[in-house]
Order: structure tokens, then C-alpha cells, then sequence
């Protein structure tokens, strides 16, 4: 199984959701993209745990997975939050702290 | 045989994750971002890493992904991407990223070493077992700090979804006890 392929595949997977952060004006696909980006990081993180035989690299998936479900909670109130306000979920009209 | 199974399995991950990129309805994005998040938990399992798919498949497919479907449901699943009001900005984005890929790509082939192929793993390997060893004779306070997050986290959505008031108004619970 090549190491290659998986580290390509998962910098496949980082450029679409990168993509994807920049064009999507919807709030929630903005999070869902960012998810995408967590994912290729945490198979990178696999694919060289096998390869070296260190398991700490599994570890720190584990932990990368618990902080980014924290950070979707708390993301997803704060649109919640906002949607009662501004009753609008396009990420352009959401600039009041715009300089 | 074995680079059959693999290059399907990553034409369904690059093509669910092209799919939540382009289209329009957020709830059939939701659904191309469970099927990659899936087919990256058989990659974990095929790279001998049992417990961490289980985790992907309950955490991020099960728990994260609903909880974005229940805000879908809250927020409306109208369709935003309209047109963009600066003109070539989207284009930029696509050529930034592909110089991305193209960089990454470049690296990831050029360190001496990985074009080699993962070696036999033990038996044990990323068994719940190991990991549990790990995560709690080694790794105690990371997971004492993460539990901690954890639990500011809950904290802070419940309080972000309060229902705001105007100043001088009643709170839901003062309204009911006034009403009793």
C-alpha cells in the first residue's frame, strides 16, 4: 500500500475543501468544508502512523477529532445565534466588524 | 488488485468531496459529506487503525453531521450561492488552489521514503487496547484538558442559543412562573 497515494490523495481532499471555504456562501457549507480540510489531516496522520509504526500519531487523530466536534457545537450556536439577528445565512452579509 | 480497491475507493472520496463543493442544496451536501467520511474510515481500517475508523464512523458521521443536519433544518435550506458580486474572484480561488495542489503534490513525492510501501503491522496494531494504554498511562493530562474543552464547549453552545432579550423584558421561565 503506498504511502504516496494516500499523501496525495489527502492533499486532494485539503485543496477541494480549501475550494470550498472560498467560494461557498452558505454558513453551514463553510463548516462542512472545513471538516473536509480536518479529514485529510487526520489521514495523513494515520497514513504515517502505519508507516512508522507509532501509534502517538493515532492518538493525536483521536484528539483532533474531539476538538473539532467542540468546535462545531460552538460554531453551529454561534450561526444559530446570529441567524435569530441578521434572519440571513450568506457569509457576505455578515461584515459589520469590517474595518 | 490491491491498487483497484484503492483507486475506487478514493474516486468516491474525491468525488464526494467534489460533489459537497458544487452543489446547491445543503442537505444533499450534508449526505456527499457522510459518504466521504465513511469511505475515509474504510482507508483508516485498510492502514491498521480499527478504533480510529469506529471513532470517525460514531463521531463524525454520527454525531457531527446530525448535528449539522438539525441546524440545516433550523437555518432553512434555501440556496445562497448566487453570484458573486466581485467578478473573478472565484477564479482566483480555483487557480490558488490548484497551485496548492500542485505544491503539495510536488513535496509529497519529492522526501526520499515514501514511495515505499507500509510494512506488515503487528497484530495489536491501533487496537482499542493499545490506545487506551496510550491514552491513559501516557497521555492523562492531554485528556484531562481535552475533557475540560469538552465540557466548555457545552457549556458555551448552550449559552450562545439563550433567547436574547430586549432590556426591561421577562425571560421565558419569569413568563411562565408570572403566568402560574
Amino acid at each position: 500500500m503506498p504511502v504516496t497515494f494516500f499523501l496525495v490523495l489527502s492533499a486532494i481532499m485539503f485543496v477541494i475543501g480549501f475550494l470550498g471555504v472560498l467560494k461557498r456562501r452558505h454558513v453551514i457549507l463553510v463548516f462542512m468544508c472545513l471538516e473536509l480540510m480536518f479529514n485529510s489531516a487526520n489521514l495523513v496522520f494515520v497514513t504515517f502512523a502505519s508507516y512508522y509504526h507509532d501509534i502517538n500519531a493515532q492518538l493525536f487523530v483521536f484528539f483532533v477529532m474531539a476538538v473539532a466536534a467542540a468546535e462545531v457545537a460552538v460554531g453551529l450556536a454561534l450561526m444559530v445565534a446570529i441567524f435569530r439577528t441578521k434572519k440571513s445565512i450568506d457569509v457576505d452579509l455578515m461584515s459589520s466588524l469590517k474595518g | 488488485m490491491e491498487i483497484l480497491v484503492l483507486s475506487i475507493l478514493a474516486i468516491v472520496v474525491v468525488g464526494s468531496a467534489l460533489g459537497l463543493i458544487m452543489t446547491e442544496r445543503p442537505v444533499y451536501a450534508a449526505l456527499f459529506l457522510i459518504l466521504n467520511f465513511a469511505t475515509v474510515a474504510i482507508f483508516y481500517m485498510m492502514l491498521g487503525a480499527p478504533f480510529i475508523a469506529m471513532t470517525q464512523v460514531t463521531v463524525y458521521a454520527g454525531a457531527i453531521m446530525v448535528l449539522f443536519l438539525f441546524v440545516i433544518m433550523l437555518l432553512g435550506t434555501e440556496k445562497v450561492d448566487m453570484k458573486e458580486p466581485l467578478r473573478g474572484q472565484r477564479f482566483l480561488a480555483a487557480a490558488a488552489g490548484f497551485v496548492l495542489l500542485v505544491e503539495t503534490a510536488v513535496l509529497a513525492i519529492s522526501v526520499n521514503g515514501v514511495f515505499s510501501k507500509i510494512s506488515q503491522l503487528p497484530a495489536d496494531y491501533g487496537s482499542p487496547r493499545q490506545l487506551g494504554i496510550l491514552l491513559f498511562r501516557d497521555n492523562i493530562l492531554p485528556l484531562m484538558i481535552i475533557s475540560v474543552l469538552l465540557l466548555t464547549a457545552t457549556i458555551g453552545a448552550v449559552v450562545l442559543s439563550r433567547h436574547q432579550l430586549k432590556s426591561g423584558g421577562l425571560t421565558i421561565e419569569e413568563k411562565r412562573e408570572k403566568r402560574s
